[in-house]
């Protein structure tokens, strides 16, 4: 039994669904994201958070997933501010949906002072309405000093508790520094761009498994859906004892997701 | 060791069969010496053989963007996978101002 805390289901078809559930899985988040083109109006992504709040949730159901989501602009889209902020002001309409769970998946993308204008404002947006927050962190050569850029951020606001943010995408420079300012983590694993199940069980025996967990973030590029019990093998054949495996598959997972009163883990196959 | 040689073998092969198609491009690709991306994989590979530990950690660091302030408009959406200005030693000692 494994939870898949980062995971776009709109980018994956429902055999990805029956896979997942066959391995395991019983619950998803699906933070809102960049769905590799630009959207051309604000009712663009009011019909994207319907998705994510209302067709979503029912096609997991299908195979006993309880899907959860994150809402957002992606930094990828901010760098036209009053555009991000036109998409802002709609998502409160959503937060009432009760398989939102806060505010995400914000961050940086190429470390410009647009998207860092943009995080501020989700960040206040997350402040004013008492949401929780799953942090992304840049790509690649970016990810640094955006992940740096993105605490210090957070830091400056002042308001949002640590322990309620989640930083995702760290890799072995940066996530000493996200646990060390008491964030959760998280580490995405894929086959070329972040970390790989052998890389995370790693960073696991070097770092400890408090505060972190793994995540698929399978979408529309290389990504792979069943990433998570892969990784789960790779601890296994290793000789980890079957509690750590749970612990950052599901325990962690569960622990800092119950947070927001609304994450389940017991939806009955509907099909 | 019997876990994990064979695939890493392999990884090193493939690693040193890139470096030989990119010597066999040159003719047709006159610039991929001094790509910063090649440059940073070369600075990567020297690391891996200098006997300090955190590896993974250092090539990490070597190939991100050392700078602190954000930049004033993304140029793209996309990532290269190295920091431009990564420059060799071997290629610092070549330039002439």
């Amino acid at each position: 039994m494994y939870i898949d805390p980062h995971v776009h289901m709109v980018s994956r078809t429902t055999d990805d669904y029956q896979r997942m559930a066959l391995a395991g899985c019983v619950a998803i988040t699906e933070p809102a994201f960049w769905a590799g083109y630009d959207r051309s109006s604000p009712k663009g992504f009011h019909d994207y958070f319907s998705v994510l709040t209302d067709t979503e949730p029912k096609r997991a159901a299908q195979y006993g997933i309880a899907h959860h989501t994150w809402l957002c602009i992606n930094p990828k889209e901010a760098e036209d501010p009053v555009f991000a902020r036109e998409v802002i002001d709609i998502i409160p309409e959503f937060l009432e949906c009760e398989s939102v769970l806060g505010i995400g998946e914000i961050g940086l993308n190429k470390n410009s002072r647009n998207e860092l204008e943009i995080l501020e404002a989700h960040l206040q947006l997350a402040a004013d309405h008492d949401q929780m927050v799953l942090v992304h962190t840049p790509h690649l050569e970016d990810k640094r000093k955006g992940t740096r850029l993105i605490m210090d951020a957070i830091k400056n606001h002042g308001v949002l508790d640590p322990n309620r943010v989640l930083i995702d995408h760290v890799e072995e420079h940066t996530v000493r520094d996200v646990l060390d300012r008491g964030y959760w983590a998280g580490m995405t694993l894929y086959p070329d761009t972040k970390c790989t199940p052998q890389r995370a069980a790693d960073i696991f025996e070097m770092h400890g498994t408090d505060r972190l967990w793994i995540n698929s973030a399978g979408d529309w590029g290389p990504s792979d859906p069943l990433a998570v019990p892969k990784c789960r093998d790779e601890m296994r054949r290793r000789g980890h004892l079957e509690a750590t495996i749970r612990k950052v598959s599901f325990d962690n997972p569960l622990e800092f997701l119950s947070q927001t009163g609304r994450f389940r883990t017991d939806v009955q196959p509907t099909r | 060791m019997d876990r994990y040689f064979l695939e890493h073998r392999a990884k090193v092969l493939d690693l040193a069969a890139f470096l030989d198609r990119v010597d066999r491009a040159k003719a047709d690709a006159a610039d991929s010496d001094g790509d910063f991306r090649l440059d940073s994989l070369r600075g990567a590979i020297a690391l891996l053989l200098d006997g300090e530990s955190d590896r993974a950690k250092r090539v990490l660091d070597l190939m991100s963007d050392p700078s602190t302030e954000p930049i004033d408009a993304a140029p793209m959406k996309g990532a290269t996978g190295a920091w431009d200005g990564f420059k060799t030693e071997a290629t610092r000692d070549g330039e002439t101002g």
